[in-house]
Protein backbone atom coordinates (compact mmCIF):
# COMPACT_ATOMS: atom_id res chain seq x y z
CA UNK A 1 0.00 0.00 0.00
CA UNK A 2 2.52 2.59 0.76
CA UNK A 3 3.93 2.70 -2.72
CA UNK A 4 0.69 3.73 -3.78
CA UNK A 5 1.17 6.25 -0.88
CA UNK A 6 4.49 6.97 -1.81
CA UNK A 7 5.37 6.36 -5.29
CA UNK A 8 8.81 5.67 -6.06
CA UNK A 9 9.76 8.31 -9.13
CA UNK A 10 8.34 11.46 -7.47
CA UNK A 11 10.94 12.56 -4.13
CA UNK A 12 9.28 15.90 -3.56
CA UNK A 13 5.55 16.94 -3.72
CA UNK A 14 4.69 19.46 -6.20
CA UNK A 15 4.84 22.71 -5.22
CA UNK A 16 6.88 22.27 -2.41
CA UNK A 17 10.30 21.85 -4.27
CA UNK A 18 12.73 24.09 -2.60
CA UNK A 19 14.56 26.28 -5.61
CA UNK A 20 18.08 27.97 -5.30
CA UNK A 21 17.79 31.60 -4.44
CA UNK A 22 20.33 33.51 -6.22
CA UNK A 23 18.39 36.98 -6.30
CA UNK A 24 18.84 38.22 -2.24
CA UNK A 25 17.50 41.66 -3.10
CA UNK A 26 13.67 41.97 -2.55
CA UNK A 27 11.51 44.96 -3.46
CA UNK A 28 9.46 46.29 -0.86
CA UNK A 29 6.85 49.23 -1.09
CA UNK A 30 6.48 50.97 1.88
CA UNK A 31 2.98 53.07 0.99
CA UNK A 32 1.04 54.53 0.02
CA UNK A 33 -1.89 52.97 2.13
CA UNK A 34 0.39 52.08 4.59
CA UNK A 35 -0.20 54.67 7.79
CA UNK A 36 2.92 54.87 9.04
CA UNK A 37 4.32 56.05 5.40
CA UNK A 38 2.02 58.79 5.04
CA UNK A 39 0.49 59.78 1.65
CA UNK A 40 3.67 58.75 -0.30
CA UNK A 41 5.26 55.53 -1.28
CA UNK A 42 8.74 54.94 -0.40
CA UNK A 43 10.14 52.03 -3.11
CA UNK A 44 12.44 50.41 -1.00
CA UNK A 45 15.49 47.68 -1.75
CA UNK A 46 16.44 45.05 0.72
CA UNK A 47 19.09 42.86 1.40
CA UNK A 48 18.83 41.04 4.49
CA UNK A 49 17.74 43.59 6.60
CA UNK A 50 19.72 46.52 5.39
CA UNK A 51 18.03 48.87 2.73
CA UNK A 52 20.40 49.12 -0.14
CA UNK A 53 18.62 51.36 -2.27
CA UNK A 54 15.86 53.78 -1.47
CA UNK A 55 13.14 55.80 -4.13
CA UNK A 56 10.65 57.71 -2.88
CA UNK A 57 7.51 58.49 -4.99
CA UNK A 58 5.47 61.40 -4.01
CA UNK A 59 2.65 62.77 -5.97
CA UNK A 60 -0.29 60.70 -4.39
CA UNK A 61 -1.85 64.17 -3.24
CA UNK A 62 -0.85 66.41 -5.82
CA UNK A 63 -3.59 68.82 -6.01
CA UNK A 64 -1.69 71.66 -8.97
CA UNK A 65 -2.56 74.01 -6.23
CA UNK A 66 0.44 76.52 -8.25
CA UNK A 67 -1.78 75.88 -11.95
CA UNK A 68 -5.48 76.95 -9.92
CA UNK A 69 -2.93 79.90 -8.13
CA UNK A 70 -3.00 81.57 -12.05
CA UNK A 71 -6.49 81.22 -12.47
CA UNK A 72 -7.48 83.43 -9.31
CA UNK A 73 -7.08 87.06 -8.45
CA UNK A 74 -4.87 87.75 -5.16
CA UNK A 75 -7.59 87.96 -3.05
CA UNK A 76 -9.61 84.28 -4.20
CA UNK A 77 -6.20 82.77 -3.93
CA UNK A 78 -6.09 83.19 -0.22
CA UNK A 79 -8.48 79.52 1.00
CA UNK A 80 -6.52 77.50 -1.34
CA UNK A 81 -3.18 78.43 -1.09
CA UNK A 82 -3.25 76.90 3.00
CA UNK A 83 -4.41 73.80 1.82
CA UNK A 84 -1.29 71.64 1.44
CA UNK A 85 -0.77 71.77 5.44
CA UNK A 86 -4.03 72.94 6.74
CA UNK A 87 -2.29 72.72 10.46
CA UNK A 88 -0.06 75.10 9.45
CA UNK A 89 -2.10 77.26 7.59
CA UNK A 90 -0.90 80.76 9.05
CA UNK A 91 2.62 80.01 8.08
CA UNK A 92 2.07 79.01 4.60
CA UNK A 93 -0.19 82.51 3.50
CA UNK A 94 2.87 84.11 5.03
CA UNK A 95 5.53 84.62 2.34
CA UNK A 96 2.55 84.84 0.08
CA UNK A 97 1.08 87.94 2.14
CA UNK A 98 4.58 89.15 2.27
CA UNK A 99 4.74 88.94 -1.42
CA UNK A 100 1.88 90.66 -2.34
CA UNK A 101 2.26 93.51 -0.25
CA UNK A 102 5.44 93.84 -1.77
CA UNK A 103 4.21 93.60 -5.21
CA UNK A 104 1.16 95.89 -4.34
CA UNK A 105 3.62 98.29 -2.03
CA UNK A 106 1.09 97.88 0.84
CA UNK A 107 2.57 98.66 4.04
CA UNK A 108 0.98 96.66 6.99
CA UNK A 109 0.04 98.28 10.26
CA UNK A 110 1.96 97.33 13.38
CA UNK A 111 -0.50 95.87 15.53
CA UNK A 112 -1.14 93.79 12.47
CA UNK A 113 2.11 92.93 12.27
CA UNK A 114 2.17 91.35 16.06
CA UNK A 115 -0.97 89.77 15.68
CA UNK A 116 0.15 87.82 12.72
CA UNK A 117 3.58 86.70 14.40
CA UNK A 118 1.02 85.23 17.44
CA UNK A 119 -0.94 83.48 15.33
CA UNK A 120 2.03 82.11 13.09
CA UNK A 121 3.71 81.06 16.50
CA UNK A 122 0.27 79.55 17.84
CA UNK A 123 -0.05 77.14 14.54
CA UNK A 124 3.70 76.01 14.29
CA UNK A 125 3.13 74.89 18.00
CA UNK A 126 -0.22 72.77 16.04
CA UNK A 127 1.99 71.49 13.57
CA UNK A 128 4.71 70.36 15.44
CA UNK A 129 2.25 69.12 18.28
CA UNK A 130 0.52 66.99 15.64
CA UNK A 131 3.70 66.09 13.85
CA UNK A 132 5.34 64.97 17.44
CA UNK A 133 2.22 62.82 17.75
CA UNK A 134 2.30 60.61 14.85
CA UNK A 135 6.49 60.27 15.37
CA UNK A 136 5.91 59.06 19.18
CA UNK A 137 2.64 56.35 17.81
CA UNK A 138 5.61 54.97 14.90
CA UNK A 139 7.89 54.33 17.84
CA UNK A 140 5.52 52.42 19.55
CA UNK A 141 4.89 55.13 22.63
CA UNK A 142 1.28 55.74 22.79
CA UNK A 143 1.98 58.17 25.82
CA UNK A 144 3.47 60.95 23.19
CA UNK A 145 0.86 60.68 20.91
CA UNK A 146 -2.32 61.40 23.40
CA UNK A 147 -0.02 63.91 24.98
CA UNK A 148 0.85 65.97 22.15
CA UNK A 149 -3.16 65.79 20.57
CA UNK A 150 -4.99 66.21 23.80
CA UNK A 151 -2.08 70.02 24.44
CA UNK A 152 -2.96 70.78 20.74
CA UNK A 153 -6.15 71.67 21.40
CA UNK A 154 -4.67 74.49 23.80
CA UNK A 155 -3.31 76.44 21.08
CA UNK A 156 -6.09 75.04 18.64
CA UNK A 157 -8.41 77.29 20.58
CA UNK A 158 -6.72 80.26 20.90
CA UNK A 159 -6.81 80.18 16.93
CA UNK A 160 -10.31 79.55 17.07
CA UNK A 161 -10.78 82.88 19.16
CA UNK A 162 -9.02 84.57 17.04
CA UNK A 163 -9.84 83.38 13.68
CA UNK A 164 -12.82 81.76 14.08
CA UNK A 165 -11.69 78.49 12.16
CA UNK A 166 -10.40 75.34 14.05
CA UNK A 167 -7.84 74.67 11.81
CA UNK A 168 -8.52 75.84 7.84
CA UNK A 169 -8.54 79.82 9.55
CA UNK A 170 -7.32 81.92 5.95
CA UNK A 171 -6.53 84.60 8.40
CA UNK A 172 -3.70 86.39 6.57
CA UNK A 173 -4.52 88.86 4.15
CA UNK A 174 -2.36 90.73 2.26
CA UNK A 175 -2.39 93.82 4.18
CA UNK A 176 -2.77 91.96 7.84
CA UNK A 177 -5.01 90.03 8.81
CA UNK A 178 -8.90 89.34 7.99
CA UNK A 179 -10.02 90.22 11.56
CA UNK A 180 -8.42 91.94 15.18
CA UNK A 181 -8.65 89.57 18.25
CA UNK A 182 -11.24 89.62 20.67
CA UNK A 183 -11.28 92.03 23.26
CA UNK A 184 -10.20 89.05 26.68
CA UNK A 185 -7.66 87.66 24.07
CA UNK A 186 -4.35 88.94 25.61
CA UNK A 187 -4.88 87.32 29.29
CA UNK A 188 -6.71 84.13 27.86
CA UNK A 189 -3.58 83.77 25.29
CA UNK A 190 -1.20 84.37 28.42
CA UNK A 191 -2.54 81.75 30.36
CA UNK A 192 -2.91 78.60 27.86
CA UNK A 193 0.77 79.32 26.57
CA UNK A 194 1.69 79.50 30.24
CA UNK A 195 -0.20 75.95 30.81
CA UNK A 196 1.30 74.86 27.64
CA UNK A 197 5.01 75.37 28.22
CA UNK A 198 4.62 74.07 31.36
CA UNK A 199 3.29 70.61 29.73
CA UNK A 200 6.00 70.85 27.10
CA UNK A 201 8.66 70.27 29.60
CA UNK A 202 6.85 67.37 30.96
CA UNK A 203 7.98 65.80 27.69
CA UNK A 204 11.29 65.28 28.39
CA UNK A 205 10.75 63.39 31.32
CA UNK A 206 8.38 60.73 29.38
CA UNK A 207 9.99 61.28 25.60
CA UNK A 208 13.10 62.68 25.17
CA UNK A 209 14.71 61.37 27.88
CA UNK A 210 13.33 57.78 27.08
CA UNK A 211 15.94 55.19 27.39
CA UNK A 212 14.24 53.21 24.72
CA UNK A 213 13.84 56.34 22.58
CA UNK A 214 17.55 57.31 22.78
CA UNK A 215 18.23 53.90 21.73
CA UNK A 216 16.29 53.66 18.40
CA UNK A 217 17.15 57.36 17.50
CA UNK A 218 20.78 58.00 18.74
CA UNK A 219 22.97 57.33 15.48
CA UNK A 220 20.46 56.52 13.16
CA UNK A 221 20.06 58.37 9.95
CA UNK A 222 23.16 60.52 10.75
CA UNK A 223 23.22 63.74 7.98
CA UNK A 224 26.63 65.10 8.42
CA UNK A 225 26.75 69.37 8.42
CA UNK A 226 27.85 68.84 5.14
CA UNK A 227 25.73 67.07 3.32
CA UNK A 228 22.74 68.70 4.80
CA UNK A 229 24.18 71.92 3.27
CA UNK A 230 24.79 70.50 -0.68
CA UNK A 231 21.41 68.25 0.00
CA UNK A 232 19.83 72.46 0.17
CA UNK A 233 17.69 70.71 3.33
CA UNK A 234 15.93 73.49 5.72
CA UNK A 235 14.51 74.01 9.42
CA UNK A 236 14.39 71.37 11.62
CA UNK A 237 16.51 68.92 8.87
CA UNK A 238 19.28 71.84 8.66
CA UNK A 239 19.57 72.65 12.20
CA UNK A 240 19.97 69.57 13.53
CA UNK A 241 22.96 69.15 11.50
CA UNK A 242 24.66 72.25 13.43
CA UNK A 243 23.99 74.59 10.92
CA UNK A 244 22.41 77.69 12.27
CA UNK A 245 19.87 79.43 10.04
CA UNK A 246 16.24 80.60 10.77
CA UNK A 247 14.55 83.01 8.37
CA UNK A 248 13.14 84.38 11.58
CA UNK A 249 16.58 85.43 12.57
CA UNK A 250 18.75 85.75 9.24
CA UNK A 251 15.82 87.49 7.20
CA UNK A 252 13.47 88.76 9.76
CA UNK A 253 9.85 89.93 8.51
CA UNK A 254 7.19 91.61 10.24
CA UNK A 255 8.27 92.11 13.73
CA UNK A 256 10.58 89.21 14.73
CA UNK A 257 13.63 91.39 14.75
CA UNK A 258 12.24 92.86 17.64
CA UNK A 259 11.35 90.32 19.56
CA UNK A 260 13.32 88.39 22.30
CA UNK A 261 14.51 84.96 21.21
CA UNK A 262 16.89 82.20 19.94
CA UNK A 263 17.33 79.91 17.43
CA UNK A 264 18.02 76.09 18.51
CA UNK A 265 20.92 74.26 16.73
CA UNK A 266 22.57 70.80 17.69
CA UNK A 267 25.47 69.32 16.24
CA UNK A 268 24.58 65.45 16.00
CA UNK A 269 22.97 65.45 12.96
CA UNK A 270 20.95 62.06 13.64
CA UNK A 271 17.24 60.89 14.20
CA UNK A 272 17.38 62.11 18.10
CA UNK A 273 18.46 65.81 17.34
CA UNK A 274 15.97 65.85 14.46
CA UNK A 275 12.82 65.31 16.70
CA UNK A 276 14.36 67.24 19.68
CA UNK A 277 14.51 70.08 17.48
CA UNK A 278 10.97 71.07 16.77
CA UNK A 279 10.40 70.59 20.58
CA UNK A 280 12.77 72.98 21.58
CA UNK A 281 11.05 74.95 18.92
CA UNK A 282 7.94 74.79 20.64
CA UNK A 283 9.18 76.28 23.99
CA UNK A 284 11.08 79.17 22.04
CA UNK A 285 7.72 79.67 20.29
CA UNK A 286 6.03 80.37 23.86
CA UNK A 287 8.65 82.86 24.69
CA UNK A 288 8.17 85.01 21.54
CA UNK A 289 3.99 84.84 22.01
CA UNK A 290 4.83 86.32 25.70
CA UNK A 291 6.54 88.74 24.40
CA UNK A 292 4.67 89.71 21.28
CA UNK A 293 1.78 89.90 23.56
CA UNK A 294 3.30 93.05 25.55
CA UNK A 295 5.23 94.34 23.07
CA UNK A 296 1.90 94.78 20.83
CA UNK A 297 0.04 98.16 20.50
CA UNK A 298 -3.30 97.74 22.32
CA UNK A 299 -5.40 99.28 19.35
CA UNK A 300 -5.17 99.87 15.99
CA UNK A 301 -6.24 99.08 12.66
CA UNK A 302 -5.35 95.51 11.74
CA UNK A 303 -6.20 95.71 8.11
CA UNK A 304 -5.23 97.91 4.76
CA UNK A 305 -8.52 97.88 2.22
CA UNK A 306 -7.67 97.21 -1.19
CA UNK A 307 -9.87 97.91 -4.01
CA UNK A 308 -10.81 94.62 -5.95
CA UNK A 309 -8.97 92.89 -7.89
CA UNK A 310 -5.70 94.81 -7.40
CA UNK A 311 -3.17 94.56 -10.05
CA UNK A 312 0.51 94.40 -10.00
CA UNK A 313 2.90 95.68 -12.35
CA UNK A 314 5.07 93.82 -14.70
CA UNK A 315 7.66 92.37 -11.87
CA UNK A 316 8.72 89.61 -9.65
CA UNK A 317 9.26 88.85 -5.92
CA UNK A 318 10.36 85.97 -3.74
CA UNK A 319 9.89 85.69 -0.23
CA UNK A 320 10.52 83.15 2.47
CA UNK A 321 9.46 82.69 5.91
CA UNK A 322 10.41 79.77 8.55
CA UNK A 323 7.21 77.55 8.97
CA UNK A 324 6.95 74.52 11.29
CA UNK A 325 9.05 72.45 8.78
CA UNK A 326 11.73 75.13 7.52
CA UNK A 327 11.35 77.85 5.04
CA UNK A 328 8.86 78.50 2.93
CA UNK A 329 9.59 80.26 -0.21
CA UNK A 330 7.23 81.96 -2.58
CA UNK A 331 8.11 83.30 -6.12
CA UNK A 332 5.85 85.43 -7.37
CA UNK A 333 5.59 86.40 -11.19
CA UNK A 334 3.16 89.49 -12.04
CA UNK A 335 2.35 90.68 -15.15
CA UNK A 336 0.31 93.16 -14.69
CA UNK A 337 -3.00 91.11 -14.22
CA UNK A 338 -5.35 90.91 -11.52
CA UNK A 339 -3.47 87.62 -11.25
CA UNK A 340 -0.25 85.98 -10.61
CA UNK A 341 1.25 84.89 -13.73
CA UNK A 342 3.03 82.05 -12.30
CA UNK A 343 3.49 80.97 -9.03
CA UNK A 344 5.90 78.97 -7.47
CA UNK A 345 5.60 77.66 -4.40
CA UNK A 346 8.96 76.07 -2.47
CA UNK A 347 8.25 73.93 0.41
CA UNK A 348 10.20 72.26 2.96
CA UNK A 349 8.76 68.97 2.74
CA UNK A 350 9.85 69.14 -1.28
CA UNK A 351 13.08 70.29 -0.20
CA UNK A 352 14.13 67.85 2.42
CA UNK A 353 12.70 64.75 0.37
CA UNK A 354 16.32 64.40 -1.17
CA UNK A 355 17.66 63.87 2.22
CA UNK A 356 15.57 60.67 2.10
CA UNK A 357 17.13 57.99 -0.23
CA UNK A 358 20.47 59.72 1.44
CA UNK A 359 19.56 58.57 4.81
CA UNK A 360 17.91 55.27 4.54
CA UNK A 361 20.42 53.97 1.95
CA UNK A 362 22.41 51.68 4.47
CA UNK A 363 19.73 51.84 7.40
CA UNK A 364 18.40 48.32 9.02
CA UNK A 365 15.13 48.28 7.82
CA UNK A 366 13.69 48.48 11.29
CA UNK A 367 15.46 52.47 11.60
CA UNK A 368 12.75 53.48 8.73
CA UNK A 369 9.80 54.75 10.90
CA UNK A 370 12.55 56.68 12.96
CA UNK A 371 14.38 58.24 10.35
CA UNK A 372 11.58 59.26 7.52
CA UNK A 373 9.47 60.87 10.30
CA UNK A 374 12.56 62.57 11.69
CA UNK A 375 12.79 64.52 8.49
CA UNK A 376 9.49 66.18 9.20
CA UNK A 377 8.01 65.63 5.88
CA UNK A 378 4.00 66.30 5.08
CA UNK A 379 3.39 64.77 2.11
CA UNK A 380 0.29 66.83 1.13
CA UNK A 381 2.48 69.83 1.29
CA UNK A 382 5.47 68.54 -1.03
CA UNK A 383 3.15 67.29 -3.40
CA UNK A 384 0.95 70.91 -3.67
CA UNK B 1 -12.67 92.72 -15.85
CA UNK B 2 -12.68 96.66 -16.27
CA UNK B 3 -10.02 98.98 -15.19
CA UNK B 4 -11.88 100.78 -13.26
CA UNK B 5 -12.25 98.20 -10.23
CA UNK B 6 -8.45 97.60 -9.95
CA UNK B 7 -5.51 99.41 -8.12
CA UNK B 8 -2.82 100.63 -10.44
CA UNK B 9 0.29 100.85 -8.22
CA UNK B 10 3.23 102.66 -9.45
CA UNK B 11 6.69 100.70 -9.91
CA UNK B 12 8.51 102.21 -6.99
CA UNK B 13 12.18 102.90 -7.33
CA UNK B 14 14.12 101.08 -4.43
CA UNK B 15 17.55 101.31 -5.84
CA UNK B 16 18.68 103.90 -2.68
CA UNK B 17 18.35 100.49 -0.79
CA UNK B 18 20.03 98.58 -2.48
CA UNK B 19 23.44 98.18 -0.31
CA UNK B 20 27.10 98.14 -1.55
CA UNK B 21 27.31 94.15 -1.20
CA UNK B 22 24.28 93.45 -3.08
CA UNK B 23 26.16 96.01 -6.20
CA UNK B 24 29.55 93.90 -5.54
CA UNK B 25 27.94 90.62 -6.33
CA UNK B 26 26.67 91.91 -9.16
CA UNK B 27 29.45 93.57 -10.27
CA UNK B 28 31.77 90.52 -9.96
CA UNK B 29 29.48 88.55 -12.31
CA UNK B 30 29.56 90.78 -15.30
CA UNK B 31 33.17 91.53 -14.86
CA UNK B 32 33.64 87.90 -15.08
CA UNK B 33 31.02 87.31 -17.34
CA UNK B 34 30.36 89.96 -20.77
CA UNK B 35 26.94 88.30 -22.08
CA UNK B 36 24.97 88.03 -18.68
CA UNK B 37 22.43 90.52 -18.31
CA UNK B 38 21.89 91.67 -14.83
CA UNK B 39 17.86 92.26 -14.44
CA UNK B 40 17.65 93.96 -11.67
CA UNK B 41 19.20 94.76 -8.32
CA UNK B 42 16.41 95.12 -5.30
CA UNK B 43 17.68 95.01 -1.94
CA UNK B 44 18.75 91.15 -0.98
CA UNK B 45 17.54 90.33 -4.41
CA UNK B 46 19.47 90.03 -7.13
CA UNK B 47 18.68 88.22 -10.91
CA UNK B 48 21.16 87.46 -13.78
CA UNK B 49 19.71 86.37 -16.82
CA UNK B 50 21.64 83.75 -18.76
CA UNK B 51 22.43 82.29 -22.21
CA UNK B 52 21.76 78.32 -21.74
CA UNK B 53 24.81 77.40 -23.28
CA UNK B 54 26.63 79.37 -20.66
CA UNK B 55 24.64 78.57 -17.12
CA UNK B 56 26.98 76.06 -15.97
CA UNK B 57 29.93 77.90 -15.92
CA UNK B 58 27.91 80.87 -14.42
CA UNK B 59 26.15 78.56 -11.71
CA UNK B 60 29.75 77.03 -10.86
CA UNK B 61 31.37 80.76 -10.27
CA UNK B 62 28.67 81.67 -8.56
CA UNK B 63 29.43 78.58 -6.39
CA UNK B 64 32.63 78.41 -5.81
CA UNK B 65 33.59 82.74 -6.10
CA UNK B 66 30.44 83.98 -4.60
CA UNK B 67 29.97 81.33 -2.12
CA UNK B 68 26.24 80.40 -2.60
CA UNK B 69 25.94 76.67 -1.81
CA UNK B 70 22.55 75.61 -2.66
CA UNK B 71 19.50 76.17 -4.17
CA UNK B 72 16.19 77.03 -2.68
CA UNK B 73 13.74 76.39 -5.41
CA UNK B 74 13.70 76.10 -8.87
CA UNK B 75 10.39 77.19 -10.89
CA UNK B 76 9.94 77.34 -14.77
CA UNK B 77 7.68 80.10 -16.54
CA UNK B 78 5.91 79.51 -19.60
CA UNK B 79 6.12 82.66 -22.15
CA UNK B 80 3.68 81.27 -25.59
CA UNK B 81 3.84 84.68 -26.87
CA UNK B 82 8.03 84.66 -27.13
CA UNK B 83 8.25 80.61 -27.98
CA UNK B 84 10.29 80.54 -24.69
CA UNK B 85 10.10 78.26 -21.65
CA UNK B 86 12.25 80.22 -18.34
CA UNK B 87 13.69 78.33 -15.81
CA UNK B 88 15.26 80.46 -12.51
CA UNK B 89 16.80 79.05 -9.76
CA UNK B 90 16.85 80.57 -6.89
CA UNK B 91 19.97 80.02 -4.66
CA UNK B 92 21.04 81.03 -1.43
CA UNK B 93 23.83 80.56 1.19
CA UNK B 94 23.82 78.69 4.21
CA UNK B 95 27.44 79.50 5.30
CA UNK B 96 28.52 82.57 4.17
CA UNK B 97 27.25 85.02 7.14
CA UNK B 98 26.65 88.45 4.62
CA UNK B 99 24.72 86.54 1.88
CA UNK B 100 22.21 84.78 4.62
CA UNK B 101 19.46 87.36 3.14
CA UNK B 102 20.09 87.47 0.04
CA UNK B 103 18.70 85.16 -3.06
CA UNK B 104 20.31 85.02 -6.12
CA UNK B 105 18.09 84.45 -8.95
CA UNK B 106 19.55 82.63 -11.84
CA UNK B 107 17.29 82.66 -14.79
CA UNK B 108 17.74 81.23 -18.39
CA UNK B 109 15.59 80.13 -21.24
CA UNK B 110 14.91 77.53 -23.65
CA UNK B 111 13.22 77.14 -27.11
CA UNK B 112 9.39 76.20 -26.98
CA UNK B 113 7.46 73.76 -28.87
CA UNK B 114 3.67 74.22 -29.64
CA UNK B 115 3.35 70.08 -30.17
CA UNK B 116 5.54 69.53 -27.31
CA UNK B 117 7.46 66.08 -27.39
CA UNK B 118 9.03 66.32 -23.82
CA UNK B 119 12.06 64.98 -23.71
CA UNK B 120 12.46 64.51 -27.43
CA UNK B 121 11.86 68.16 -28.71
CA UNK B 122 14.02 71.39 -28.61
CA UNK B 123 12.94 72.32 -25.01
CA UNK B 124 16.46 71.62 -23.42
CA UNK B 125 18.59 72.76 -20.74
CA UNK B 126 21.90 71.56 -19.40
CA UNK B 127 21.19 70.31 -15.86
CA UNK B 128 22.49 72.23 -12.41
CA UNK B 129 22.53 69.10 -10.79
CA UNK B 130 26.65 68.53 -10.86
CA UNK B 131 26.96 72.34 -9.10
CA UNK B 132 24.25 72.35 -6.99
CA UNK B 133 22.90 68.54 -5.96
CA UNK B 134 20.09 70.54 -4.00
CA UNK B 135 18.28 70.98 -7.48
CA UNK B 136 17.61 66.73 -8.81
CA UNK B 137 14.09 66.74 -7.58
CA UNK B 138 13.57 70.72 -8.30
CA UNK B 139 15.12 69.89 -11.90
CA UNK B 140 12.83 66.38 -11.89
CA UNK B 141 9.27 68.42 -10.92
CA UNK B 142 10.09 71.22 -13.80
CA UNK B 143 10.23 68.44 -16.53
CA UNK B 144 6.98 66.86 -15.48
CA UNK B 145 5.79 70.36 -15.20
CA UNK B 146 6.79 71.94 -17.84
CA UNK B 147 8.82 69.94 -20.64
CA UNK B 148 11.86 70.53 -20.18
CA UNK B 149 14.33 68.14 -20.51
CA UNK B 150 17.86 68.45 -18.29
CA UNK B 151 20.73 67.23 -19.51
CA UNK B 152 22.95 65.56 -16.94
CA UNK B 153 19.76 64.78 -15.27
CA UNK B 154 20.43 60.96 -14.89
CA UNK B 155 16.38 61.14 -13.28
CA UNK B 156 14.46 62.70 -15.42
CA UNK B 157 11.80 60.16 -14.37
CA UNK B 158 7.86 61.59 -13.82
CA UNK B 159 7.20 62.29 -10.32
CA UNK B 160 4.37 63.92 -8.89
CA UNK B 161 1.98 63.29 -11.99
CA UNK B 162 -0.35 60.21 -12.26
CA UNK B 163 1.94 57.21 -13.84
CA UNK B 164 -0.71 57.60 -16.93
CA UNK B 165 -0.30 61.20 -17.47
CA UNK B 166 -1.00 61.82 -21.57
CA UNK B 167 -1.75 65.36 -21.74
CA UNK B 168 1.02 68.26 -22.64
CA UNK B 169 2.86 69.42 -19.36
CA UNK B 170 0.14 71.00 -17.61
CA UNK B 171 1.94 74.12 -16.22
CA UNK B 172 2.09 75.16 -19.67
CA UNK B 173 -0.15 78.16 -20.52
CA UNK B 174 -2.44 76.74 -23.31
CA UNK B 175 -3.57 73.48 -20.97
CA UNK B 176 -6.47 75.20 -19.39
CA UNK B 177 -8.37 73.96 -16.50
CA UNK B 178 -12.06 73.16 -17.37
CA UNK B 179 -14.49 75.79 -16.15
CA UNK B 180 -12.37 78.41 -15.99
Amino acid sequence: MSGQVYPKDTKVLPGLQLEKVDDRIMTLNVGPQHPGSGHMRIIIKVDGDYIVHCDPDPGYVHRGEEKMAEYRNYITNIPHLERPVIHDSCNILYPYCLGVEELLGIEVSERAKYIRVIAAELNRCVYIQYWLAIYGIFLGHSTMFMWPVGDRELMIDLLDKMTGARVTHAYFVPGGVRNDIPANFEDMCLRQVNYFEKRLKEYADVFYDNPILISRTKDTGVLSREDAIKLGTTGSVLRASGVDFDIRKKEPYDVYEELDFQTNVLKEGDSYARSKIPWLDMLESCRIIRDALQKMPKSGSVRVKLKPKPKAGDTEVYRRVESGRGSLGMHIVSRNNPQPYRLKISVPSFRNLIAMPHLLTGEKLGNLPPVYWSLNYWPVEADR
Amino acid sequence: MSSTDSTEIEKSDDSSLVSDSDKSLSDAISKKFSNVEIAYVKPDRIRVNVKREEIIDVASFIRDELNFDHAESVSGVDYPEDKQIEVVYHLGSYTNKSLEKKILALATRTPREDNPNPGNDSTKLPSLRDVFPSVSFHERECFEMLGVYFDGNPDNRRLLLPEDWADIPPLRKDFAIKGR
